[in-house]
């Protein structure tokens, strides 16, 4: 049965919490400690994999495959490739650039400036046999597998592929994240271990008290609840730190690479902070708060029968 | 007020600490319970407390029958019975203003009314003066009157002490038995364990002697003879 209380109520047993921390004090600071050190891999790793993701949709984004046909192919050939590879699922999107289309984006890009340099070509179309299938993937894992099927297919004279950065990369993506969930979870294991001895210790110390209460008449309720806020308070505190910390950091890190690592910054697509962080500190705080609730109610459940 | 009728409780199988008790205490009275280390007086205590469990028998406090309390609503039946010991039982790790408001604070009383009953109540137990004081550095007399303003803030109808006066010297003794004396003229129903047979002779109420858990003798006021 839930029983609401008085706002006086709450605001008494918050109280008492935050003086059960500071009664408690090296126990509470290295539970905050430990949570702090867990919220701040977890952000770690969360980063640099927001960070590899953005770079691998980038490049999905980007032209994966180009496909050239054989010499002089008709039209309705054209099509029927355009059809089938259409049909496989890791197409996201194929677009079709005929011989003249591809000769115009190519004067732009050679000749600019000098347009009238081009003029002479005009009638004797010098990428005659480059009409094309431009391919975009929803997967760039996909690519290897896709460049195979094409290549096999009849009409098609050359495939090209564009990047093969953004398979190493999304792999690479994967491992990460495995890793960082394996730790992740160790942690957060160690976390609620210390946060549940933290508490633990609490009512050990406070059994006599305990017992008083409620021979006067306390609930579980009033008994219980300043050891919850205990926790929460831990895991909140265990959370803003590392937050903090994270924020500033990431664009001072992001700002060096920039700057230092040129190359990186070629490959990689930066997320600014305020993406990372509006995920990152809502998770971050539901992870610290709830491991801190998490940990106090099983303890209490297991120490403190009332 | 309280009714207790064939009563046993035993510890151990076979061994009763109680044995057949039939008790019944009006409302109002005051009552001394004495009797031999052993005989079982705190006990009786903690059985009309719900501490205990009788191994038969039944009780009935202020008409709830203990037996049909249901253990989640132990707390709020606790609100209507008072209990002040031997050793005191303060909250070591707050002030005696705190001490006395935490009663009040269990029961949900708004900030306001805390503020103006707990000095009134501590002012009544003549400690006025120390409400910032903590517990340890009160003599046992000053002590046993917080517990006492504790005990009785919430107006309970019924106030139980388990030898208050064990831990007292002979004048704070006679102090805080008047007071007792004093709670039980407003009305409150009050029973007294203690060992203090000097006290209890001059008080003249009625006295219920335990001897290994069984009720040897019950004389009310004035019949005393010994
Ligand atoms: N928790 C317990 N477990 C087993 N036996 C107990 C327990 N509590 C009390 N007893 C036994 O029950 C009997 C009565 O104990 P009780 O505490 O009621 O005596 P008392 O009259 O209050 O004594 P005192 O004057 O010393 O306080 C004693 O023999 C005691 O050893
Ligand atoms: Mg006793």
């Amino acid at each position: 049965m839930r029983v609401m209380h008085k706002i006086s109520t709450y605001i008494y047993t918050l109280k008492q919490g935050i003086i059960n921390i500071g009664k408690n004090k090296m126990f509470s600071l290295a539970s905050v400690a430990t949570m702090s050190a867990c919220i701040f891999l977890f952000g770690v790793f969360y980063s640099i994999v927001a960070n590899f993701t953005n770079t691998v949709k980038g490049a999905e984004e980007k032209v994966a495959i180009t496909v050239f046909f054989d010499e002089d192919m008709e039209e309705d050939a054209i099509k029927a490739i355009g059809e089938q590879i259409k049909k496989r699922p890791e197409v996201s999107k194929i677009v079709f650039v005929s011989a003249k289309e591809a000769w115009e984006s190519y004067k732009e890009i050679y000749f600019e400036g000098n347009e009238e340099l081009s003029a002479g070509f005009e009638d004797d179309n010098p990428l005659a046999n480059s009409a094309n299938y431009q391919i975009y993937l929803s997967d760039v894992s996909m690519q290897k597998t896709l460049v195979k099927y094409i290549e096999g297919m009849d009409g098609v004279r050359q495939v090209n592929k564009s990047d093969v950065v953004a398979n190493t990369l999304s792999d690479f993506n994967k491992l990460l994240g495995y890793i960082s969930a394996a730790i992740i979870i160790i942690l957060l294991l160690v976390a609620v271990f210390l946060i549940s001895n933290t508490i633990m210790v609490g009512i050990n110390v406070r059994r006599d008290e305990i017992a008083i209460m409620k021979l006067i008449g306390a609930t579980d309720f009033f008994v219980r609840e300043p050891f919850i806020i205990e926790g929460i308070l831990i895991g909140l505190m265990g959370s803003l730190i590392p937050l903090g910390i994270l924020y500033f950091m990431y664009g001072n890190i992001v700002g060096y690479i920039v700057e230092h690592f040129v190359f990186l910054n070629n490959i990689m697509k930066f997320l600014p902070s305020h993406t990372v962080f509006k995920t990152l500190t809502p998770t971050a705080l539901i992870l610290g708060v709830g491991i801190g609730y998490l940990g106090s109610r099983i303890t209490i459940k297991k120490h403190l029968k009332v | 007020m309280i009714t207790l009728t064939h009563v046993t409780k035993c510890y151990t199988e076979g061994i009763p600490a109680l044995n057949d008790i039939n008790i019944d205490i009006e409302e109002g009275e005051f009552v001394f319970i004495v009797g031999n280390s052993g005989s079982g007086k705190s006990t009786f205590l903690k059985l009309l407390t719900k501490e205990l469990e009788p191994s038969s028998g039944q009780i009935i406090v202020n008409g709830t029958n203990l037996k049909k309390l249901r253990q989640r609503r132990v707390p709020l039946y606790r609100r209507n019975i008072g209990m002040v010991y031997q050793d005191f039982r303060l909250l070591k790790d707050r002030n005696v203003y705190e001490n006395v408001a935490f009663a009040q604070r269990v029961i949900e009383r708004s900030p306001r009314q805390i503020k103006k009953e707990v000095p009134l109540m501590l002012s009544m137990v003549g400690l006025a003066a120390k409400y910032r004081s903590n517990p340890k550095q009160l003599s046992g007399g000053e002590q046993q009157r917080v517990a006492i303003a504790r005990a009785l803030i919430n107006k309970p109808k019924i106030l139980l002490a388990d030898e208050p006066t064990g831990n007292l010297d002979p004048s704070n003794a006679w102090d805080i038995m008047n007071l007792l004396d004093s709670i039980n003229a407003r009305g409150t129903t009050v029973v007294v364990v203690t060992h203090n047979m000097e006290i209890v002779k001059a008080m003249n109420k009625r006295v219920i002697t335990l001897k290994k858990g069984v009720m040897v003798s019950d004389e009310l006021p004035g019949e005393s003879n010994a």
